[in-house]
């Protein structure tokens, strides 16, 4: 408060359940202003952005979704020590309005923190869909705090939620909301803890709030008044926590009861047994027949556009774009030394086309992926999937992960976080390079038709099929003897399905897209220069490079699938980035980026029986190294990154030794 | 009382049960707590095959649980004509 300037910023922390339509109101404050980063120290997205109100510049931070706040997974964690440690001038609460009892729950939770609160009650259109009539100036009397009706998809209640949070942020000492109480039966109990703790609980923390912590059994407030505590008191303390183990049950409840009497009078609802449109859809994509071939044709829907829509657009890009850019290069630097125009049309632009034209296909598949996500769809997939993951010892949840993986494996690793589990947690992470990512896809969708013609929509299915295959084997072997069983609790929302939102579905298009062209942009780039250089270095000619030398020496390896060094040395720039493969066998075979020249190159030098075996090996390679780095980074391991990278060696090179042997078995393609 | 009430599990489609008691670790309950389950409140079963996960509303929320969770959650059965 030293100048005008200052008093005219503040701070304010959306928190919500997932699913209440969240980022759709960051996204509608924030626009383009938003910046997305990690949460300092953590691995967990946090976006942040700003909002200019009558002057004021509201600061946004974007809590990760959770239902409560207990200690239970990271972003529960990370979210309410947002709210203590920083104190937010403001935290909106957003709630989804159709389920707003088991929404008010973290809004109960909220309230026991020392942030004042507004709470946004979204979806009031869909509560009224589903016959519902909601009074907010009921709740917000009941509640003691302001109360939003918005529509945030129609862009209906931002300003009133800005208001509503410019008026508490300027007169905080007029808030004082209704608070829930731990269950009458459990009221001594809490005040005895309190007592017995007064004094010694660190700053920022509030006392009241850490009595009730250690009654819920939360794990890190416990461990925390262990050593805050001298040990006869904190003996005090434990006794008692042993007594009412199930005090749980008592402080859910008294919140339940706090909730039902804000509820009481604000909202009419029609009797049970309504049947919606929800109930309808699901009557068939929750089945276990009818929903696993829904599931099917989304898959074979999302791929189809891909191939249809995204492969004809990357021809073009590749046309107009590259091949162009690099003849321009080269007519420009006629009169320059020949290895100069070589960095640039071979390495500069042969790198950074491949990163060009990878955009039509990632642009589908995100979006692809933001659309089922919008209109409630994962959360389906996952449950249909439960079974099958069961055999793995995994549920449904991890399937969503892995389905990540097929648009890139870095986000499939760091999904994992939603798997409660730590083992079940380890062993998604170690299956999800065996999801054929787009990158390898891409790869695939190149040489399937330049070796198989019109097959190759075959062979690719077949190559998806034979990963996915494995995955499920590797993930039945592991789960048995690797990991030892052990049962992993599911438990899921699922979400109403709503209209999908064109603005939702486009931003994280958007920001997905950037955070690859990020990665790939600059990886891909210097490992094409690198490749180039290897391949020039030291005399210029590629048979007597230094990239020739390491591939000479796979080359037994090699023998025993049919494959010359140039394919080793393809499949180990693979290992910095899938697309690389492409570019090295255009710089090896020295087609440069014509993809037809390099079509006809390799398509004499390779059978059919070796080119199925190269496919598949590069189907089931080592991941990328921003892959491998993210598994390091989720297991904090160096032995199970290791294990991850043995384990995909092994499997890719025995797959590729038994195609090939096998088809020179029965004299196919030979 | 308690002989009447029954695993979660037992609840065929459509049919309605008052939850009584919420069995497991802290943490799971918590967990079931913060999707709206707490002893007292209603919940209709959605889908139950008789094998696999299911589906049941409460509080507005369909939520699906693994037949193992379902177990750890004992409820009173509701007459079938509500």
């Amino acid at each position: 408060m030293t100048n005008n300037q200052i008093r005219n910023q503040i701070t304010v922390a959306l928190a919500g359940q997932p699913n209440v339509g969240k980022s759709t109101v960051f996204n509608l404050l924030t626009g383009l202003s938003q910046h997305v980063g990690n949460w300092p120290g953590k691995t967990v997205e946090q976006k942040t952005g700003v909002y200019d109100h009558n002057g004021t510049r509201v600061h946004i931070v974007d809590l990760p979704g959770t239902y409560s706040l207990t200690a239970n997974s990271l972003e529960e964690r990370i979210a309410r020590d947002y709210i203590i440690r920083e104190q937010p001038d403001v935290v909106v609460a957003i709630a989804d309005a159709s389920a707003l009892e088991r929404n008010l729950y973290l809004l109960a939770e909220l309230l026991s923190l020392p942030a004042p609160v507004v709470l946004a009650l979204n979806m009031i259109d869909v509560a009224e869909q589903q016959g519902m009539r909601i009074e907010p100036h009921v709740l917000e009397a009941a509640l003691g705090l302001p109360v939003v009706p918005m529509v945030a998809t129609k862009g209906q209640g931002v300003r009133g939620l800005m208001e509503a949070v410019d008026r508490v942020s300027k007169n905080t000492a007029a808030y004082a909301p209704s608070r829930p109480e731990i269950r009458a039966d459990h009221q001594a109990v809490l005040a005895q803890i309190q007592r017995l703790i007064a004094g010694a609980v660190p700053e920022p923390y509030p006392e009241d709030w850490v009595a009730l912590k250690l009654l819920e059994g939360d794990e890190e407030i416990t461990s925390m008044m262990r050593e805050r505590l001298d040990e006869d008191r904190w003996q005090e303390v434990h006794t008692i926590l042993m007594q009412h183990e199930d005090a749980i049950l008592a402080v859910a409840g008294g919140r339940y009861e706090w909730i039902g009497r804000m509820v009481r009078a604000a909202v009419v609802r029609p009797r049970i047994g309504q049947v919606t449109l929800t109930d309808r859809v699901d009557r068939y994509a929750t089945h276990p027949f009818w929903g696993l071939l829904i599931l099917l044709g989304m898959l074979g829907l999302v791929f189809w556009l891909t191939y249809t829509v995204g492969a004809p657009l990357q021809e073009l890009l590749d046309t107009y774009l590259v091949q162009a850019g690099a003849e321009w290069v080269r007519s420009a630097l006629s009169g320059a030394p020949a290895w100069l125009v070589g960095l640039l049309a071979d390495g500069v632009i042969g790198g950074a086309g491949m990163v060009i034209t990878f955009l039509p296909i990632l642009v589908i598949f995100f979006a692809a992926l933001g659309f089922l996500e919008d209109v409630g769809y994962m959360a389906r997939a996952a449950y249909v999937m439960d079974r099958f993951m069961h055999l793995m010892g995994l549920h449904g949840k991890s399937f969503l992960p892995l389905f990540l993986g097929f648009g890139c494996n870095v986000p499939a690793v760091m999904g994992t976080r939603i798997v409660d589990s730590p083992r079940a947690r380890l062993l998604t992470i170690l299956l999800a390079p065996l999801v054929p990512c787009t990158a390898r896809m891409a790869v695939v969708a190149v040489l399937a038709p330049i070796f198989f013609g019109r097959s190759a929509a075959l062979v690719s299915w077949g190559l998806v099929g034979l990963s996915l295959a494995l995955l499920a084997t590797t993930g039945w072997l592991l789960h048995e003897f690797v990991l030892g069983g052990e049962h992993v609790a599911f438990i899921m929302e699922l979400p109403l399905y709503h209209l999908p939102n064109a603005r939702t579905i486009g931003l994280s298009v958007l920001q997905r897209t950037v955070a690859f062209l990020r990665k790939a942009g600059s990886i891909i780039l210097v490992v094409s220069v690198i490749v180039w250089a290897l391949s020039t270095l030291p005399g210029g000619e590629i048979e007597s490079s230094y990239l020739a030398d390491i591939g000479r020496l796979l080359a037994p390896l090699g023998g025993l699938m049919g494959l010359g060094w140039r394919m080793m040395v393809a499949l180990l720039t693979s290992f910095v980035a899938k697309e690389n493969t492409i570019a090295t066998l255009g710089v090896l075979y020295s087609a440069g980026e014509e993809g037809a020249r390099l079509a006809k190159v390799l398509a004499g030098v390779l059978k059919p029986a070796a080119a199925l075996a190269f496919m598949a090996v590069q189907m089931l390679f080592i991941p990328c190294v921003a892959t491998v780095a993210t598994v390091r980074q989720e297991t904090a391991s160096w032995r199970w990154t290791a294990f991850s990278v043995a384990l995909l060696l092994v499997v890719s090179f025995t797959v590729g030794i038994v195609i090939y042997q096998g088809a020179m078995l029965v004299g196919w393609g030979v | 009382m308690s002989e009447e009430w029954i695993p979660l599990t037992g609840l065929g489609p459509g049919q309605v049960g008052v939850v009584r008691q919420l069995a497991g670790g802290r943490g799971f309950v918590a967990r079931l707590a913060s999707l709206g389950f707490a002893p007292g409140v209603e919940v209709q079963m959605l889908q139950n095959f008789g094998h696999g996960p299911l589906i049941v509303l409460v509080r507005d929320t369909r939520v699906a649980l693994g037949r193992g969770e379902a177990m750890k959650v004992l409820v009173e059965a509701m007459p079938h004509d509500q």
